[in-house]
């Protein structure tokens, strides 16, 4: 669970940085480690990614909001992404994401607020012949049917 | 510098080796249009507007000449069909963004730019960077910068480093070519500079 542990946060981050200083080329690396350390990335860390590595404030901002892969707000502990491409939309992604939405009590690109799961759709996910897919964490759960997504998002802890 | 000769409209115009297209155009007198050119800064080549047509016929192709290296017996129009054709809807895209900004209202006109075709999804930005390469380019504060991507892509106030930079400095809001800036930043100073 994600609490205002920011001091713990401050360590982690410091911890992670104690390697790269100065290595301004590797501002990627240092946010998605940091990322998947704890789930977002905030804003004191990333103070101090640019003084570490020497980067401008302005230029972790601009890498942080162009790739998905980052976060500004907590992210849960497992992301579910329901696909809403072509082919998983006609096999009924649409009713599947409005029962997820439902079942988790949040809309998506959203986090619940125990941060158990964060939601986000896709257009593809490569595998449009499991259609419909919703993948939780890394697992891919395909040919899904309403009744089997509670289920399935009870299994997760 | 060794010096180089192009074919410019015609012309025979020479230069140094290590120009840009529009360096030797703008230093013979030619006048290609730009927004997000500063002479002090490092050319970025995103307004589109330099852009000018090289090669000769039918093998030529369309290149933003600010940041195109001018080379010896290099063909370039400049005022071709095509990169007057392309200069209109680059200045109708442009007027839909930041519509009443002056300075692309006046090339609008010398373009002949009249309907507007396009809904206006006013930002009153165009992105052209002037205001954040000067910051970091010229003041060395990396006060401002770009945030987001795509459509979502726009110029953001570092508060952090703003509040303290910015209000005895001001020197980008002059470049700023629509002049939104000024108006952002003391919105953005209203909300968040607060003590």
């Amino acid at each position: 669970m994600v609490t205002d542990n920011s001091e713990a946060d401050v360590k982690k981050i410091n911890h992670i940085l104690a390697g790269y200083k100065g290595e301004s080329n590797l501002l990627i690396q240092v946010l998605l480690e940091i990322q998947k350390e704890l789930r977002w990335l905030p804003k004191e860390g990333l103070i101090r990614i640019s003084q570490e590595l020497n980067v401008p404030l302005r230029q972790v901002y601009h890498a942080v909001t162009f790739y998905k892969a980052f976060s500004l707000v907590p992210k849960g502990k497992y992301t579910v992404t329901v696909c809403v491409g072509t082919a998983c939309h006609v096999r009924g992604s649409p009713r599947i994401l409005d029962r997820v939405e439902q079942t988790l009590g949040i809309n998506s690109g959203d986090t619940t607020p125990d941060f158990k799961f964060s939601l986000e759709t896709v257009n593809c996910l490569g595998c449009c012949a499991m259609g419909p897919v919703m993948v939780v964490g890394d697992v891919y759960h395909g040919k899904l049917s309403l009744d089997q997504v509670r289920r399935i998002l009870d299994s997760y802890d | 510098m060794e010096k180089i000769t192009l074919n410019i409209d015609g012309k025979e115009i020479t230069g140094e080796d290590g120009m840009t297209i529009l360096e030797v155009a703008r230093g013979a007198g030619i006048d290609i249009p730009t927004l997000c050119y500063h002479e002090k800064l490092e050319p970025y080549g995103v307004c589109r507007l330099c852009l000018v047509e090289i090669g000769t016929p039918p093998r030529t192709r369309l290149v933003t000449s600010c940041v195109y290296p001018a080379a010896d017996g290099l063909v370039v129009k400049t005022r071709s069909e095509r990169v007057i054709q392309t200069r209109k809807m680059l200045l109708e895209l442009l007027l839909a963004r930041a519509p009443g900004a002056k300075i692309i209202k006046d090339l609008a006109e010398e373009y002949g730019v009249t309907k507007a075709r396009l809904r206006k999804t006013a930002t009153f930005c165009i992105l052209c960077g002037l205001c954040v390469r000067y910051c970091a380019e010229i003041k060395k504060a990396d006060a401002i910068g770009f945030i987001g991507r795509g459509i979502e892509r726009e110029v953001m106030f570092i508060p952090e480093i703003a509040t303290e930079s910015c209000p005895p400095c001001r020197e980008c809001f002059p470049l700023c070519p629509t002049g939104v800036l000024e108006s952002n930043f003391r919105l953005v100073q209203s909300l968040l500079f607060k003590k």
